[in-house]
């Protein structure tokens, strides 16, 4: 996982990702490319390659998160959904820039606003108590122990409340990013939203699957009805 | 102030343009009146202007709710419980919000198309239980219109032969979703009766309008007019005929009267220019809203009437009442790792539960509904929130992805809708010192429930849990308290405020006569929720229409008489 790559230190900017750089070398030549005549395979190639690369990081400069927070939010995002072989990441469906938007809409609210930027504080306070860095400084292991003892709120200590706190308002803000996006719909096979003149009740994989059939319910009606 | 007077007279005035204007509007019109209708809000038609079939992630907000949008920013109504330079005030110790439609249409843009007709012992419930008083009508006088606005409008359901559930003209119901076939299930084993739902949605086409291509979105407004909204439905046509003169974002303020102490027209405010306007007309047709209408009565003060106009019995505001509510969801196992599908349907629910106990053997008098609601909804903002309480419980991480997967859509609701009697602690009045940004004085509210609800609400609650129970569910908030009233929805929060210029035989008691014409002035009417004695365990648009087009045929056959 590039995105969860160790960011030395506390420095401000952008790292430099391999995957950013081929990006930019693909989009850089591209003209040279269609100077000797691109054929629709490779402009598809291509164009599947740019677009599975992770967004880049300092081509979303954010609203509402400093840059410091910014980095610990694409950090955690996607500690919370990761790619895996159905889809990919919280970061590869701009689940932070999504968030950070709605962090300055009306819905989110100023105490909600305060919630997000302790929360943050706190997690870099509890990693530097725990490894003497912050939660973008500190290892892939050091981050998960911080990250178990606060995302399973019945198992969490009473002394981790504060972090549960925030990572369940953190998790819901990436959930609700992830799963609202092109990506996230597809992830969880939502095959809704369309012009569907000719529905005609849900299919039978469908039915068997809870135990139940429209014959069933036509009879429970009927003998309801006492006929 | 200067009062810029339109120089025509209209034979009627309609103020607002929702289902009680609409189908004033249309009957009116079809009849060759020239009606001049006045609505607060801007003009919107669901098959010009619907955010039907956006994908939420094609927002930048995907779909989250605002002030002004409460329901979320897909949905097709302009309005909301707090509408900026339009206050109310609220007594201390009284619970109540109003919701306020801007926009032509009014509520038709938001409702969720439940089309229930009141039954016989709706109209009755004195005669039955002696706990509130009788229409001044029957079942029977209401039901030849409950006819003409199911061939007119369209609902579909199924045939029961329920005495106090009355069938209708009704189109084929769809099939019910696999979860709801669930909800069948146990209802049966708990022997409450669950039926197809009844709403105004088209299973078949009607003349100029589409048959339903169940994508799920009523809430957003229907491009192809496969749902009722008033716009479409009836202010289009009641337009063709061109009859009707629409003047919008025009705030209405008082009715006028002249000297022989009858209505010559309204007195409006251009929210454009903030300028005062007046439209004359013969008669006046009032359907804002029942508080609206209310407001515009008690702000109509003459020396002739100095409590406002229509209110010589002083009950104008009186014996405003809200359904009941309350909502339990539940976590419901068989329904993880689903197949996916389209389970999209029609904008509501296949199947309710329609009233089925006797109050003789209860501790409430009247009774409620109950509306179903879950699986596999189009993912907007907010979705999935909460997973830390089903049974991974949170995480990060490659587990947690599975468990948003396997746990999407696997959740069931019950919403419990029930009548709620009207009490003298619940009304409205003018509030003595704050007014709206144009200068008219507002409401203020008071609202009280009785054990009448308190006790019907702790019902629900516990009918709600043993459904969840039987289909294997858990849920996930406990029994509410009676300290937090089990749960029960503040006045206002269902949007469905009846009463405030209720019918009645007698002018003392009552504002109106049996056909909604005000006791205290002949030619003036009232075509909203207002009229309505009592609630009942139905949602009140479709007997608001009939009301309304009952009303219409009245003023006609009044004009044709030269009584108007």
């Amino acid at each position: 996982m590039n995105e969860h790559e160790e960011v030395p230190g506390d420095a401000a900017g952008a790292p430099d990702l391999p995957g950013r750089r081929d990006a930019l070398r693909v989009i850089g030549l591209a003209p040279i490319f269609a100077a000797l005549g691109w054929d629709t395979a490779g402009v598809e190639r291509a164009t599947r390659f740019v677009a599975s690369l992770p967004a880049a990081e300092a081509a979303y400069v954010p609203k509402f998160f400093t840059t410091r927070e910014w980095r610990t939010v694409r950090l955690l995002a996607d500690y919370v959904i990761p790619r895996d072989d159905r889809s990919g990441s919280a970061t590869d469906a701009k689940a932070p820039e999504f968030v950070d938007f709605m962090m300055l809409d009306e819905t989110t609210g100023d105490d909600g606003r305060l919630a997000m930027r302790g929360g943050l504080a706190w997690l870099d306070t509890e990693s530097r108590h725990r490894f003497g860095t912050s939660f973008a400084g500190a290892t892939d292991a050091q981050r998960r122990l911080v990250l178990d003892d606060i995302a399973w709120p019945k198992k969490a200590t009473p002394a981790m409340s504060t972090g549960v706190a925030f990572f369940t308002r953190f998790r819901d803000a990436i959930a609700s990013a992830f799963y609202s996006s092109a990506i996230g719909w597809k992830d969880l096979q939502y095959v809704g939203n369309v012009f569907n003149p000719n529905w005609n009740g849900c299919p039978e994989t469908a039915t068997q699957k809870l135990g139940v059939s429209y014959a069933e319910y036509d009879a429970a009606l009927a003998a309801q009805r006492g006929t | 102030m200067q009062v810029k007077s339109r120089s025509s007279e209209y034979d009627v005035c309609i103020v607002g343009s929702g289902a009680g204007g609409g189908m004033s509007a249309y009957a009116l019109t079809k009849a060759g009146a020239k009606v001049v209708m006045l609505e607060a809000g801007a003009e919107w038609y669901a098959s010009k202007n619907s955010k039907m079939l956006v994908p939420a992630y094609a927002s930048p907000r995907r779909g989250a709710s605002s002030t002004r949008k409460p329901f979320g920013e897909f949905d097709a109504c302009d309005g909301g419980w707090d509408i900026e330079d339009e206050p109310y005030t609220v007594a201390s110790g009284s619970k109540f919000r109003w919701w306020r439609a801007r926009m032509l249409g009014g509520r038709t843009n938001h409702w969720g198309r439940i089309s229930l007709r009141f039954g016989p012992d709706d109209f009755k419930g004195g005669t039955k239980d002696g706990m509130s008083a009788d229409w001044p009508i029957s079942y029977s006088d209401v039901a030849p219109y409950y006819d003409r606005i199911d061939d007119l409008i369209g609902v579909f359901g199924s045939h029961e032969g329920m005495p106090n559930n009355p069938d209708g003209k009704f189109l084929p119901p769809p099939k019910p979703r696999c979860y709801e076939l669930l909800v069948k299930k146990a209802a049966d084993k708990l022997a409450v009766k669950c039926i197809p739902s009844r709403l105004s949605i088209l299973t078949q086409a009607k003349p100029g309008r589409q048959a339903c291509h169940y994508c799920g979105q009523c809430g957003r407004g229907c491009a192809t007019k496969s749902n009722f909204s008033s716009p479409d439905v009836l202010i289009a046509p009641a337009l063709a005929t061109g009859n009707l003169t629409l003047i919008t974002n025009a705030m209405a303020r008082e009715v006028t009267i002249g000297k022989d102490g009858l209505a010559t027209g309204v007195t409006y405010i251009d929210k454009h220019t903030g300028e005062d306007r007046h439209v004359r007309a013969k008669v006046v047709v009032l359907a804002a809203s029942a508080c609206e209408s209310a407001r515009i009565l008690l702000n109509s003060k003459s020396s002739a009437f100095p409590q406002g106009l229509g209110n010589s019995s002083g009950r104008v505001g009186k014996g405003l009442t809200d359904t009941t509510g309350t909502d339990v969801a539940g976590f419901i196992p068989a329904m993880a790792d689903h197949v996916p599908h389209n389970e999209d349907g029609v904008g509501g629910m296949h199947v309710y539960m329609p009233w089925w106990l006797d109050n003789a053997k209860l501790d409430f008098p009247r009774g409620y509904h109950i509306e179903v609601w879950g699986g596999l909804s189009q993912p907007e903002y907010g979705a999935l929130g909460g997973i830390q309480n089903y049974p991974g419980g949170g995480g990060y991480g490659t587990q947690l992805k599975a468990d948003y997967r396997k746990y999407y859509g696997a959740q069931i609701g019950f919403s419990g809708r029930g009548e709620m009697l009207p009490n003298e602690n619940s009304y409205c009045e003018l509030d003595p010192t704050v007014v709206d940004r144009w200068g008219i004085p507002v409401l203020r509210f008071h609202w009280e429930f009785t054990d009448h609800e308190y006790n019907q609400i702790r019902h629900m609650q516990q009918t709600f849990r043993a459904l969840i129970a039987e289909m294997g569910g858990t849920v996930r908030s406990p029994m509410p308290t009676r300290e937090e009233g089990y749960g029960i929805a503040a006045g206002g929060q269902i949007i469905h405020e009846l009463g405030c210029t209720q019918m009645g035989s007698d002018p003392n008691k009552s504002v109106l006569d049996a056909n909604c014409r005000a006791h205290d002035c002949r030619n003036l009417f009232v075509a909203d929720g207002g009229p309505f004695v009592t609630q009942a365990d139905k949602n009140p648009t479709w007997t608001i229409l009939a009301l309304a087009w009952r009303t219409s045929d009245y003023i006609t056959q009044q004009r044709k008489a030269g009584a108007l």
